[in-house]
Order: C-alpha cells, then sequence, then structure tokens
C-alpha cells in the first residue's frame, strides 16, 4: 500500500466515511468496485486496529460488503471466542441465523469484534485479549459489551457492524464511540448462532453510521427462523416515513427519573438540547413517569446473573472450550451471584421478588407509552472515562446501566442517535418506543439526524 | 446481606468453580455489597405483582417433528479437546477410567 499516491489515499477514505446505503448506491452507479471497497477498509483496519484493537480477527479475503460481527456471533468456520480465554480454539461449524441473512444480501465478514467476555461488562475492558480504546480519545474506553463494534464504526473500520444487546450492549458504546446502535424489541430478531448471556433480555442488533442504516439492517436481520421459539413476529418491514421533515402532532414523553443524581451535568446539557430540538420540530414534549426506575440495577443484576449462571454451565470443557478456571473474573462474579440467588433458601428472596419487579417495571413504560409515542433521555449518564477507572469496583461499573437496563427489562425497542458532545466526547440521545415499533422510534431518530450534524462528526485519528 | 466466606466456598461449588484463597476473599467482599444493594428491592410494593420471566407471553411453542438436515458427527466433535470412537470422551462417573 506504500506505493499509493496522496490522492489516493484521499479517495480511500471517503470510500471508508460513507454509510451503508450511500455505499449500496456508489456500488450500483460503479463509482468503486467492492474489490475497491474491501481494500480501502482492510488498509484502515492495518492503519488503525493496531491502535484501538477493535478487532480480534480481521477476514481479507472477502467479496462482500465489509461488515463487523461481534465476536459472541457464530462464524462458520471463522474463530469465534466471545472475547474468552475459554474459547480461544473455537471454530464455529455453522453461522448465526443474523450471519446468513447478512451474507444473503451480498455483505461479508470483514472481521471478528472485540467484547466484554461473554458480553459482560460496561467498558470493553473484559476482554480476554486485551481492551479496545475509544476513537475518539484513546485514553478512555468505548463502552461496552459491544466495544469493538462501536469502536470500528466509529473509526470507519467497517460499513456498519453487528452488536448484542443484553443491558445495554449496543446503546451504550455506540453512545459513547458517537455512532447510532439500536436495540430491537425482545422477539424481532432470532438469537440463534448467538452465544446465549441471559435468555430472557439478549437480543442482535445494528451498530450503524446513521439512522437509515440501522433501518435498513433491520429490515435484514429480523424475523423468524424456526430456531428461536421467541422470535415469531414478521420481518421488520419499512413503511412510509409518518414523518419527513417534522415532527408536528408527535408526543415525546421525558421521564423525570432519568435526569436525577447521579446524571453529568455536561450530558444532561446536551440531552437537553436535543429535546429542545425536537421540540422545535414541532413535537409536543410530556413530562412521564417511571417510577419504578431506582430499581432497575438490581432487579437486572439478580435476573442477568441467574440466567448467566445457568447458560454458562454449558461450559463444562467436554464438548468445547477449556477448563471453567479459563472463566475471567466478571464472568465468575456473574455466576457466583446467580447461583446464589437460585439456591434454596434464597430464591424467594432474589429471583422470585426480582421478577415481580420486573412486571412492575413493564408496566411503567405501558402507563407512560399511553400518554406519549417515544421515550427520550439520555443512554449514559456520563460521556466516556477513563480507562481503568471504574474496574476495581463492580457496582459503579453496573450503576452505568441504570438508562438502558429497564428497556431490556420491559423488552421494548432502544435507540442511540449522536446529539452532541460534553467535553469533547460523543453523547447519545436515547428513544424508547412500544413493544415492537421500531418503526416509530426510527422515524423520530432519521428527523432528528436530518435536522443535525452529528452523525457528519468523524474522530481524528 | 453479607456472605462469609464459608458461603462463597458453597456457591462456589454449586456452580463448579474453583476459586482461589484471594478470589474467595474479594468476592465475598464484593458479591455482600451488591447483595447490599439489592436489598432495596425490600421496599418494592409487590404484593399484587405478578412475576415477569419473559416479555412475549409466549408459551408452549410447537414444532413439527420433522428430520432435518443438521451437523454431521465428525462437524458435532470438531471442538472437543477429547473424542473416542465418534463419542465425547469424559471422565468416567463411577470410576476413574
Amino acid at each position: 500500500m506504500d506505493s499509493l499516491k496522496p490522492k489516493e489515499f484521499l479517495k480511500m477514505n471517503d470510500i471508508t466515511k460513507l454509510s451503508l446505503l450511500d455505499t449500496l448506491k456508489a456500488l450500483e452507479e460503479n463509482k468503486f468496485s467492492k474489490a475497491e471497497l474491501n481494500e480501502a477498509y482492510l488498509q484502515r483496519i492495518k492503519e488503525l486496529n493496531p491502535k484501538l484493537n477493535a478487532y480480534l480477527k480481521v477476514v481479507e479475503d472477502l467479496q462482500g460488503i465489509p461488515v463487523a460481527i461481534k465476536d459472541i456471533i457464530c462464524t462458520q468456520n471463522i474463530e469465534t471466542t466471545a472475547g474468552s480465554k475459554i474459547l480461544s480454539n473455537f471454530i464455529p461449524q455453522y453461522n448465526a441465523t443474523v450471519v446468513n441473512k447478512l451474507l444473503e444480501q451480498g455483505m461479508g465478514i470483514i472481521g471478528k469484534a472485540n467484547m466484554d467476555e461473554f458480553a459482560m461488562g460496561s467498558s470493553g475492558e473484559n476482554s480476554a485479549y486485551g481492551v479496545t480504546k475509544n476513537p475518539w480519545d484513546l485514553n478512555k474506553v468505548p463502552g461496552g459489551s459491544s466495544s469493538g463494534s462501536a469502536a470500528a464504526v466509529a473509526a470507519d473500520l467497517c460499513v456498519f457492524a453487528l452488536g448484542t444487546d443484553t443491558g445495554g450492549s449496543i446503546r451504550q458504546p455506540a453512545s459513547l464511540c458517537g455512532v447510532v446502535g439500536l436495540k430491537p424489541s425482545y422477539g424481532r430478531v432470532s438469537r440463534y448462532g448467538a452465544m446465549a448471556m441471559a435468555s430472557s433480555f439478549d437480543q442482535i442488533g445494528p451498530i450503524t453510521k446513521t439512522v437509515g442504516d440501522a433501518r435498513k439492517v433491520l429490515e435484514w436481520i429480523s424475523g423468524p427462523d424456526g430456531f428461536d421459539s421467541n422470535c415469531n413476529e414478521d420481518r421488520f418491514k419499512s413503511k412510509d416515513l409518518r414523518f419527513k421533515n417534522d415532527l408536528k402532532g408527535f408526543r415525546v414523553g421525558v421521564p423525570k427519573e432519568y435526569f436525577g443524581k447521579g446524571l453529568d451535568s455536561g450530558v444532561e446539557k446536551v440531552i437537553r438540547k436535543a429535546i429542545s430540538k425536537l421540540e422545535e420540530l414541532g413535537s409536543e414534549i410530556i413530562e412521564v413517569s417511571l417510577p419504578h426506575t431506582q430499581y432497575a440495577v438490581a432487579v437486572y443484576y439478580v435476573l442477568m446473573a441467574s440466567e448467566v449462571s445457568s447458560n454458562q454451565a454449558r461450559f463444562d470443557g467436554i464438548r468445547f472450550g477449556s477448563k471453567r478456571e479459563d472463566f475471567g473474573e466478571e464472568v465468575k462474579r456473574r455466576i457466583m451471584l446467580g447461583t446464589f440467588a437460585l439456591s434454596t433458601g434464597y430464591y424467594d428472596d432474589y429471583f422470585a421478588k426480582a421478577a415481580k419487579v420486573r412486571n412492575l417495571m413493564k408496566q411503567d413504560f405501558e402507563k407512560a407509552f399511553e400518554k406519549c409515542d417515544v421515550i427520550v433521555g439520555p443512554v449514559s449518564p456520563t460521556v466516556a472515562w477513563n480507562l481503568g477507572e471504574k474496574m476495581k469496583d463492580p457496582l459503579t461499573m453496573y450503576l452505568s446501566d441504570i438508562y438502558t437496563i429497564s428497556v431490556n427489562l420491559a423488552g421494548i425497542p432502544g435507540l442511540s442517535v449522536p446529539c452532541g458532545f460534553s467535553e469533547g466526547l460523543p453523547v447519545g440521545l436515547q428513544v424508547l418506543g412500544k413493544y415492537m415499533d421500531e418503526e416509530t422510534i426510527l422515524n423520530v431518530g432519521e428527523v432528528y439526524e436530518q435536522n443535525t450534524n452529528w452523525h457528519e462528526e468523524k474522530p481524528k485519528l | 446481606m453479607k456472605l462469609s466466606k464459608d458461603q462463597v466456598k458453597k456457591v462456589a461449588k454449586l456452580a463448579n468453580l474453583s476459586l482461589t484463597q484471594d478470589e474467595e476473599d474479594k468476592y465475598a467482599e464484593q458479591l455482600s455489597a451488591i447483595l447490599d444493594y439489592i436489598d432495596q428491592l425490600n421496599s418494592a410494593k409487590i404484593q399484587n405483582a405478578e412475576p415477569t420471566f419473559n416479555v412475549t407471553d409466549l408459551s408452549n411453542v410447537l414444532a413439527e417433528d420433522e428430520v432435518k438436515p443438521s451437523l454431521t458427527q465428525d462437524e458435532a466433535l470438531k471442538n472437543a479437546p477429547l473424542s473416542k470412537n465418534g463419542f465425547f470422551e469424559t471422565k468416567g462417573v463411577f470410576e476413574n477410567e
């Protein structure tokens, strides 16, 4: 690549800036070939991945449109480690349904994205293969657990990426890296071939450069496959946008509980400004209440850890993977917590009680959505923090998920859209919708995006 | 709620994890702090709430019992640390074979 002239370098960087929709259009118009597209991305990966550690494995011989796949999603004959030492030699014998669906659309796997081990973490630091760095500041975390997926999209190391979201693992790193992240409704996308973390929460979804791209990817990956019993809704099909240039007559709910103690003042300022923008665009801003928000982290850590302890029991070192000693610290901590919560004498105090509070939280959303069409607020209480800052204190790390986990508890869809900067780092606006109503949150996200320039900002690398 | 070191040992055994001394100490402390935080669930009014285990409310999703292509025996064994005569190999359960 050293022989390339500066002019050609420029052109290559232009190619990698394009959104998925623009890339598809440019290919159709023969502006460049698929080979040139792949070459441009591979060159950028070679240059930047050593700094970012976004990819665990790069696949060089591809013909499709380059997509990054979170390493918890099985790819046939391509190593899939889930960021864990226990799967350091694991080679899946089949593709996850989402991977097959993308391949059918002419997409190709350019690499497997780094992540917190088995999707357990909020900072990307729990990977057994080294931390991923935030492209906006290499001393900061990219968020997690889909750390590599978000960093790869932000740094233009792929056209888009797939992540998984159990408690915020798509939306939070998207917010911290300044890209779009969509967690679909529970049951919208088949989880077949994605290693189970907490089965009643896990969903696969896209991390993209624009909201329009997220809509396109959701169309491709959604719909039942007969292998995920909870996925029996029809494929997501885009309708004509209900709102094109404005949001007149639209009701936007703002939960007062999302603006309390713990929310960084710089982040709050950016979010309030984004809400003013939605109002300026014609929507009516309505205060709503989600009164059980204070219990979200407690409920989630009981139920999630319980499901984790059961799911991780499959790692017995007999059929695949090495010994259980190879689990990392956070994975063992959650297995311990979950095993305790399910053990004789404690089940009623922890698991059964948390499941009841989960019901109340789900009802909170149902009541709030009687008054509004979407709910908006912050994704993360802070911008990206320093590497290492929260590693000593797991509870502090867990509390950073406060605004995202309620959404998984209720099973509703959530979108993170870039909406500004605080301390030079990206902030994401979270847009939440009714169960199976991705259409509306994408529509709001698209109108907001078209009327702002945040999605055009790129990190200087 | 405070977890004693003995409780940590018991839970580790149930979870099939062998922890080091250091890990036992650390997890006793950290899990106690997390359980203290979780104890706030006691203040939630749950008397009239049904538990939610799954948001889809689906149950007994059935499929036809059909023979479909699946992994070959070779493929299924590909990631096994040990195999013998086309089977997974494991330690004897009743005696050390």
